[in-house]
């Protein structure tokens, strides 16, 4: 279990845990970021100091200060065939 | 008629922000929308009619979101447009807007509108690229699963509309016989307590008695609810249920808000197999191409930089030929209608009043359209997310959200579209603040008063273009760092609000819909025209009443007498601005340049200079020739006149020693820069408020801040021994 803030670009990940504000929290998951859902870090910007994640076929970015709160256990190698729904993963 | 247009049903088109909804709103409406406010608060609204299979609808434009819940009162108008809570009309009918390609996700804001009990139609939008993204989607069972009806679309190519509108035809007639499947089914015994409890304290005028509806907006405030929320017209009844229904599930180690959440989601993908099939992975997207170029630290940051350039060059420079045209032109009529006329005050009015007025709103609209059409295209094909993306880690630390850039940027040719511009950020309090720093942003009608002061400063002969020159950089600069410096104090005290998380969405890239971009273009300028227009006309009126009145007939019967003796065409001429300089000095403005004298003097103006800076208020170029009416100069006089500069070099103070030494003109710069001599910014800021209580605090906190650094260059400069 690490933060998101160490996952390479490209990497898979699930969410273990969910940190951080309240405010941030409750908005992540409503994108369909909850502890156990799937993402992918796509890149880190250093001129916006931001990471930019992949979610539900969506692409969200956060700043990296406050993803340090999401911890996150890397899926490796990248993607696993993982049965549909995949949002279901307790 | 409009008995008939109140009667016609109301339907609510909501949907996630980069959705294509207002292209489906363009689509149904054809551009026939009027633009007003949600009840009680200065948000726009959109309403627009519709023909739907033979009915006539009221189509309204809800705020995009992903979500009903909310933490500002301008998220909450999404729940009471769509859930119709007091005092918002309540919807016949809501259509749902979602993007097929993020499916699951956009369904979750569908179902928290199902769950209030809303009537819904889904708009399917994007099918064209579902498939391009290697994925299917199959709408009737979509429609089969959600128990309403589902209309597959493609908005930027008008596919599918027209039975959009037939679907939302049939749905108005028969609503009640399609039901929803979904129904808010709590497992967790605790967690159905928790609503219940809560949804006792839900006020009835909201659910009249509608035990769903209850329920669900049970929900919405247990989501939205918190110590640091910003939401109005809640009971405290309410606050506090939830608050206790949160405390207790803390205690017992649960989290209500993923519980509701996760609830949402579970069903989604549980149901997500009948009617969506997504591969597993997907390649790099054309988007991924380009952002891994557009998003690059060094070239990202370059063709960042060159857009900005190209969007600052069209304001400042591109812009000129038109408003030269529309300056002109007015120009021209103006003195048509003076010879046509007779001479006396209503003339004046019609000249110097009304056509003077419109003309100086109609100025404005170049720029505006230029602005908004540069905002339209980074919207619409999605690099205005990235502008955020890349300027947040600077703007941030000032307090400003990153897409203030682009307003602050527009600031330094004109405050008036630069405003405007500020509604492409979402949050009110970072839009205030953006709004109150731009007008320390150095504009162009800065320049022409920096030009005619440093040319002041050096005798005619002097050969120093390069000091001149990084004079006027300075005059930037310093404008610049006090603008930042601005943001960053009013962030921490009067615009002081709790820190919000960034969560940005990187839409991707997309083809432009230039229609829709058009259609705002046109309706941000009639906006303007119409609401900031008229506050402007009334200023440029009264404007010309202080500067022409009382009439000083006593002053003018001599000089006509005088002109009559006068033997050649020049000496009319010289006798005709000298009777100006004289009207003007015993006119209401001019006393009150007399009578503002000794706040001036501290900062080494006399009350020549006040009467300039009282004219300036209509803009702050109009001091050149203000400054040259009340210098017994031809009123054409401009700053490159040398006769003008000359006339300034020669101003002495009462004890015959020069006024305009380099430390007045210093001071005078720094006044201009930062005092907010615009009234047509003030109206602006009004309109976009709501209120005068904002364009009021702008103006006091930009005169002080103003009267105190000129006071500080003045008396700091002479008792460092400078002249």
């Amino acid at each position: 279990m690490k933060s998101i803030d160490s996952l390479k670009p490209g990497a898979h990940a699930h969410i273990v845990r969910l940190g951080g504000e309240r405010a941030f929290r409750r908005r992540l998951m409503e994108l369909g970021l909850l502890p156990g859902s799937r993402l992918k870090l796509v890149r880190r910007a250093d001129v916006g100091d931001v990471l930019e994640l992949e979610v539900r076929r969506s692409r969200v970015t956060v700043r990296r200060s406050e993803a340090r709160e999401i911890e996150v256990d890397r899926i490796e190698p990248a993607p696993i065939r993982v049965p549909l729904p995949a949002g279901n993963l307790r | 008629m409009t008995a008939s247009a109140t009667a016609a049903p109301l339907v609510a088109l909501a949907g996630n922000p980069n959705t294509g909804k207002s292209t489906i709103f363009n689509r149904l409406t054809g551009g026939s929308a009027k633009v007003g406010n949600y009840p009680g608060v200065t948000v726009e609204r959109e309403i627009g009619k519709v023909d739907c299979g033979g009915h006539s609808v009221r189509l309204m434009d809800v705020p995009g979101a992903y979500s009903l819940a909310a933490r500002s009162s301008e998220e909450q108008i999404a729940l009471g447009a769509v859930a119709g809570l007091p005092p918002h009309e309540r919807p016949d009918l809501v259509v749902v807007v979602v993007d097929g390609t993020q499916l699951t996700r956009n369904l979750y804001l569908a179902l928290q509108i199902l769950e209030l009990g809303v009537p819904i139609v889904v708009a399917l939008n994007m099918v064209d690229l579902i498939e391009a993204s290697g994925a299917r989607v199959d709408a009737e069972a979509l429609e089969e699963t959600l128990g309403v009806p589902v209309v597959p679309v493609c908005g930027s190519q008008g596919l599918g509309i027209e039975d959009l509108r037939r679907r939302l035809g049939e749905t108005l007639e028969n609503t009640g016989a399609a039901s929803a499947t979904w129904k808010w089914k709590p497992t967790d015994a605790t967690l159905l307590e928790d609503v219940r409890t809560v949804a006792a304290a839900v006020p009835h005028e909201w659910h009249a008695g509608d035990d769903e509806r209850r329920d669900a907006l049970a929900l919405w405030a247990m989501l939205s609810i918190d110590e640091s929320d910003e939401l109005e017209g809640l009971p405290e009844g309410l606050r506090s249920a939830v608050r206790q229904a949160h405390e207790r599930a803390r205690d017992a180690g649960r989290d209500l808000d993923e519980e509701i959440i996760r609830t949402r989601y579970d069903w989604i993908d549980a149901a997500a197999s009948d009617f969506l099939v997504e591969p597993e992975t997907a390649g790099p997207t054309a988007t991924d191409r380009i952002d891994r170029v557009l998003l690059n630290p060094l070239v990202g940051f370059g063709v960042f930089l060159l857009l900005m350039g190209l969007v600052f060059q069209s304001l400042f420079a591109w812009a000129d030929p038109a408003i030269g045209l529309i300056e002109t032109s007015f120009g021209a009529v103006g003195e048509f209608v003076a010879g046509v006329l007779p001479e006396g005050w209503v003339t004046g009015l019609i000249v110097d009043g009304v056509i003077n007025g419109v003309g100086s709103v109609v100025v404005f609209l170049p720029q505006i359209l230029l602005l908004f059409f540069f905002i339209g295209l980074m919207e619409d094909t999605g690099y205005m997310a990235r502008v955020a993306f890349l300027m947040d880690r600077t703007m941030k630390s000032l307090g400003l959200h990153g897409r203030a850039f682009v307003p602050m940027l527009s600031g330094f040719a004109c405050a008036i579209p630069a405003i405007l511009a500020t509604r492409t950020i979402e949050r009110k309090r970072d839009r205030l603040l953006t709004m109150m720093v731009v007008p320390l942003m150095s504009c162009s009608a800065r320049l022409p008063v920096y030009g005619l002061l440093i040319a002041a400063l050096y005798p005619p002969d002097a050969d120093a273009p390069f000091a001149q020159g990084m004079l006027m950089v300075a005059m930037y600069v310093f404008s610049t760092i006090v603008a930042l410096t601005c943001a960053a104090v009013l962030g921490r005290t009067v615009l002081k609000g709790p820190r919000v998380p960034l969560i940005l969405e990187m839409p991707p890239y997309r083809l432009p819909h230039w229609f829709s971009i058009l259609r705002m273009m046109w309706m941000r300028s009639s906006l303007f025209l119409r609401e900031a227009g008229t506050v402007i006309m009334a200023c440029t009126i009264a404007m010309w009443f202080l500067l022409s009145f009382p009439r000083g007939e006593e002053i003018q019967a001599r000089y006509e007498a005088r002109r009559e003796a006068a033997a050649t065409e020049v000496q009319v001429e010289e006798l005709n601005s000298q009777e100006a300089a004289e009207l003007l000095n015993q006119s209401y403005g001019g006393r009150m340049g007399r009578a503002i004298e000794p706040a001036l003097r501290p900062l080494g103006f006399d009350w020549k200079i006040g009467v300039g800076i009282i004219g300036a208020f209509a803009a702050r170029e109009v001091f050149v020739s203000t400054m040259a009416v009340v210098y017994g100069l031809d009123a054409e006089t401009d700053e490159n006149s040398d006769t003008l500069r000359e006339q300034i070099r020669a101003q002495e103070r009462p004890d015959g020693s020069p006024l305009y030494t380099p430390l007045t003109c210093f001071s005078l710069m720094v006044f201009f820069a930062l005092a907010c001599q615009c009234m047509s910014t003030l109206a602006v800021v009004k309109r976009e408020t709501g209120g005068w209580g904002w364009p009021t605090f702008l103006f006091v906190y930009m005169t002080t801040l103003a009267w105190v650094t000129s006071f500080v260059v003045y008396q700091g400069g002479k008792l460092l021994g400078f002249e």
